[in-house]
């Protein structure tokens, strides 16, 4: 696997952290809570080699 | 407190949801991307290679294909047949396989790769909901194939380029066409992974010598360049009495487009710049791809029936005849077997001391009244050293 592509697994990785801890940390919104999800599905997917 | 439960409950809902569609749609991906599609070596097959053997650059990736041989016991002309070079096209694989699980050569020798972009039929297209699969009904039951996608998956090349720049033309192609085995040729040994795909395909005709390669596709029926043969200066003899002897004995229309000299990448243009094998391109239409259709089914897949194209070939909107019956798939993959027939025909004419002589493979006639699947061998009563998967 090329260099890059690890590259990109890490960030992929790095940001679907990133909105876990959002979605943990948020406490009104449930809009925004379904929002962090929604926009983990690709990454959590990609990191998997599923899709 | 309270509150904080609440918040707490709402999150576990919402977690549960997302991690079962997660599940289901990942599950399905999965299995599609690592279905096992067995081929059956018929009785011509004298030898199976795989396309690394012909660039190392391609060994222990999921590029890497399987290539079969069917050598005659008498030396002639070599011709060799790519499909699924798009994995959404599928009359090339399903006219592939019929050549490879029937034809038995008695001069020269015709090699055959059934899933060139091994890694497009792992993908699917997102957005356009493609059916996973499609199966066709043999006289042993269903034989059933996986759905692949135009471009390889970015999970085996990855990232795109902002523009993919044509090796060694440098012309500037579409971010999109570096996963696209069609734009890549002729390929290089070192450089992304589709580009050593078209690579190796290209060793093959150099160190084979190959006389003919022909590169089966399939076309929206509101693109000019459907229903034809595609063919550079060097191959256009062939091609124009392959297209008139076709609709002369056979009575349907594929008519012959020129290759153009300045749009690089692809097949019918580089494997003549590049080799002394004469390349044809035959495209067959597929309405599946059309944008304006309803549900991407698979019986529009295999048919091809569509209102709302009859509508427009009405108003003289569609470049190929169309009616109520569709396209179906017969129709599609019984053109492609008349006409690499009538190439190698005409060929052998043209080159007698390197003639091509193959029986055994049906015509569009035959495949129209029989259907495809008929000429298809069951698997599981197959001799298991003639089942062949990829990886």
């Amino acid at each position: 696997m090329p260099v890059i592509m690890i590259l990109y697994y890490i960030i992929s990785a790095y940001i679907a952290g990133m909105l876990i801890w959002n979605f943990i940390r948020e406490k009104k919104s449930v809009n925004d809570m379904l929002l962090y999800l929604l926009v983990m599905i690709p990454l959590i997917l990609r990191i998997l080699r599923v899709k | 407190m309270n509150f904080l439960s609440r918040v707490w409950i709402v999150k576990s809902i919402l977690l549960l949801i997302i991690i079962v569609l997660m599940a289901v749609a990942g599950t399905q991906l999965y299995k599609h991307r690592h279905f096992r599609m067995p081929v059956v070596a018929g009785p011509g097959v004298t030898k199976v290679a795989k396309l690394s053997d012909y660039t190392e650059g391609l060994k222990g990736t999921v590029a890497d294909t399987n290539v079969f041989h069917l050598e005659g016991k008498e030396e002639g002309g070599k011709i060799f047949i790519i499909a699924n070079t798009h994995s959404n096209e599928p009359a090339a694989i399903l006219t592939a396989l019929i050549f490879l699980e029937n034809a038995v050569v008695d001069k020269g020798t015709l090699i055959i790769i059934p899933e060139f972009n091994n890694s497009a039929g792992r993908n699917t297209r997102p957005g356009d909901g493609y059916p996973l699969y499609y199966e066709i009904p043999t006289d042993w039951g269903s034989k059933k194939f996986r759905m692949g996608n135009r471009d390889a998956s970015p999970l085996d090349q990855w990232p795109d380029p902002d523009v993919y720049v044509h090796y060694p033309d440098k012309q500037l192609l579409s971010f999109l066409d570096v996963r696209n085995t069609n734009r890549t040729w002729p390929g290089r040994p070192d450089g992304p992974l589709m580009e050593r795909v078209t690579y190796g395909a290209m060793q093959i005709m150099r160190s084979e010598k190959v006389d003919i390669a022909v590169d089966i596709h399939g076309a929206e029926t509101m693109f000019p360049v459907t229903n034809c043969i595609v063919a550079p200066e060097k191959s256009m003899r062939i091609a124009m009495i392959t297209s008139l002897n076709v609709k002369r004995n056979e009575k349907f229309d594929n008519h012959v487009e020129p290759s153009p000299s300045g749009f690089r990448g692809l097949s019918h243009r580089e494997i003549g710049d590049y080799s002394d094998t004469l390349p044809f391109l035959l495209e067959a239409p597929l309405p599946f791809l059309d944008q304006p259709t309803g549900p991407k089914t698979v019986d529009l897949l295999l048919d091809g029936k569509d209102p709302f194209l009859l509508s427009l070939s009405k108003k003289k909107k569609l470049f190929v005849s169309y009616d109520e019956t569709g396209w179906p798939m017969e129709k599609r993959v019984g053109q492609h077997c008349s006409v690499i027939l009538e190439i190698i025909h005409q060929f052998s004419r043209k080159f007698p001391d390197k003639a091509i002589k193959l029986r055994n493979v049906p015509r569009y006639a035959d495949v129209v009244k029989n259907g495809v699947g008929h000429y298809y061998r069951d698997p599981e009563k197959a001799d298991k050293a003639n089942v062949y998967f990829n990886r």
